[in-house]
């Protein structure tokens, strides 16, 4: 019972946290955040990792496999293109465009 | 024993770290400036995840099976690297496919957790797990079908047909049902297969109604399920790691979600319960014969060389007709000439929120030079022609001024308050909604038609032309 109470109160606090980091996230990036997140909710992996790692039966082995597929071409593939998109995004330089017309 | 203790404490230790890093991450992605140590900060946090989780050793100090482990982090890493290559225009369709890939995940592991576990299940933990599954199979087939849609595979229309959420609430409703009996009896596993087949069919149902215009909404929802599933499975597994990271996710999808329906002015059961099928009926008749002014890509050069200030307004039809480089030519040559050039982005313009602007920064247009609805509508009224290049609805001064209108109270860029608007656009068709846009018929109005990226292209040739 209290590791249920934790758990709870753990996922309320990040709840409120979420909120307000993410209301500060500005709307240029919304779509690399989008494919951020996506790449931290792939920590999912860690669930299929212990499935599988604990071999109960071939069931559980193929479905955590896969599961961990998945799961890993969301974390390899999401911080690659967050990382490519991120890298778009520049500021105009302090010098501007040159002067010539 | 105590060699145990100290690899369960180091594994904790390791999960902390990972949770730090993952709020970090997201804090960072406040600005372009920090977010690419938010990238790093997420690589580091989910390394030491993984790292932490090969560690862990089961009863009587077994370490893992490691071989299926290594072949399926080794097969992930494969199939995920071509999917973070994508091009940009891409983007939304690869997000919702990752969505469902998540989704899987989570749901495969429910489902074996179940298998493996049953009878001898609590209620708290087939309550969790029944949400973990029902979360997950409907993410995953609805955000396949989102996929499909955005690929073009699927049809972009929406398919809406009497009594669709009833059905849809209904299979969802029985799922539910199913759940609550399987909590306290779990041992019925004759069961157990309904919560999993319902909700993937409710997936599919839930999408077929919804039309490309609602996608960013939709996938922002989506978005948020995936997280919420997690952090199911972190409460069956009673993993605090999978908890935070979950619930990150969840809160961030859901705050999307809450911002793109605000600017539609809409509400989310308006978008997934929809009514926006049948208002394409009752306004196509409305179109009534009214004038529109055209020109040619040489008048529009000379309008906008002589401008002061110009303000693009972007939409999903540049990204449609792959236009971001010939607007990031057109914005070199504007400013080259003085014309300060300022972009005015809708939230809902494109297909998932923050579209326009990934696919203006790869076409390497300054962020600072990319404003949100709020920062650019007071600049309007000093502007001396703004540009719409393939976006309709979202400026549409009926959202603000016609309350007959099925679009009211949405809020609109007010690019009617520029000296001269100028729309470039394949035709008179009406936008997603059906609606006609009474911007076209203003006397300060001038529509240039043909496809976006051949006519800014002309526009660009012809201003270089004139060079003096």
């Amino acid at each position: 019972m209290p590791d249920i109470i934790n758990a709870l109160f753990v996922f309320m606090l990040a709840c409120f946290l979420g909120f307000e980091v993410i209301r500060r996230v500005s709307p240029l990036l919304h779509t690399p955040l989008m494919s951020l997140t996506n790449a931290l909710d792939a920590i999912s992996v860690v669930g299929a990792i212990l499935l599988v790692g604990e071999g109960k039966s071939t069931f559980t082995t193929v479905l955590g496999t896969l599961g961990i597929i998945a799961a890993t071409s969301n974390i390899v593939g999401g911080f690659i293109i967050t990382d490519r998109m991120l890298k778009m995004f520049k500021s105009s330089r302090p010098a501007g465009p040159s002067a010539g017309k | 024993m105590m060699m145990a203790h100290g690899i369960d404490l180091l594994i904790e230790f390791f999960y902390l770290a990972a949770s730090a890093l993952f709020i970090l991450s997201l804090k960072w992605m406040s600005s372009p400036k920090s977010a690419r140590h938010g990238v790093w900060a997420g690589e580091i946090g989910m390394a030491l995840a993984i790292v932490g989780t090969l560690l862990y050793r089961g009863p009587g100090g077994a370490v893992l099976h490691y071989r299926w482990i290594f072949i399926g982090l080794v097969l992930g890493s494969i199939v995920g690297v071509p999917l973070g290559r994508v091009a940009m225009t891409a983007v939304p369709q690869r997000t919702a496919l990752s969505h469902a890939f998540g989704a899987f995940c989570v749901t495969l592991v429910g489902i074996a957790h179940y298998y493996s576990e049953v009878p001898d299940l609590p209620r708290f933990t087939m309550a969790v797990l029944s949400a973990e599954v029902i979360l997950g199979s409907l993410t995953f087939t609805g955000s396949l079908m989102a996929a499909g849609k955005l690929q073009e595979i699927l049809p972009q229309r929406p398919i809406t047909y009497r009594g669709a959420n009833v059905v849809n609430l209904g299979i969802l409703g029985v799922a539910v049902a199913f759940a609550i009996y399987l909590i306290t009896n779990p041992g019925h596993t004759a069961f157990f297969p309904f919560i999993v087949a319902l909700p993937l069919a409710f997936g599919v149902l839930m999408i077929i109604p919804i039309g490309g215009a609602d996608m960013p909404t939709v996938i922002s929802l989506l978005n948020s399920y995936a997280g919420l599933s997690a952090a199911a499975m972190g409460f069956v597994l009673n993993s605090k790691l999978l908890i935070i990271a979950g619930a990150l996710d969840g809160s961030s999808g859901f705050i999307l979600s809450v911002i793109m329906s605000k600017a539609m002015n809409r509400s989310f059961t308006n978008v997934l319960f929809g009514a926006f099928g049948q208002v394409q009926a009752s306004a196509a008749g409305a179109a009534e014969q009214r004038t529109v002014r055209s020109a040619t890509p040489e008048e529009a050069a000379g309008i906008l060389s002589a401008a002061n200030k110009v303000v693009i307004v972007p939409g999903y039809g540049m990204a449609v007709a792959q236009a971001q480089h010939k607007v990031r030519e057109l914005f070199d040559s504007l400013s080259r000439r003085g014309v300060d050039v300022k972009f005015g982005i809708h939230p809902v313009a494109g297909r998932m929120p923050g579209h326009m602007n990934v696919l203006l920064a790869e076409a390497d247009i300054p962020y600072d030079r990319l404003l949100d609805l709020d920062e650019i509508n007071a600049d309007f009224p000093q502007t001396d022609v703004a540009l719409i290049i393939g976006a309709n609805d979202v400026t549409n001064p009926a959202a603000r001024d016609d309350k007959a209108s099925p679009i009211y109270g949405m809020p609109i860029l007010d690019v009617d308050k520029a000296r001269t608007v100028m729309v470039i656009k394949r035709g008179m068709s009406p936008g997603f909604a059906g609606i006609d846009n009474p911007l076209y018929y203003l006397d300060r109005t001038l529509m240039l038609f043909g496809d976006a990226k051949a006519f800014v292209g002309d526009i660009v040739r012809e201003l270089s032309g004139s060079h003096h």
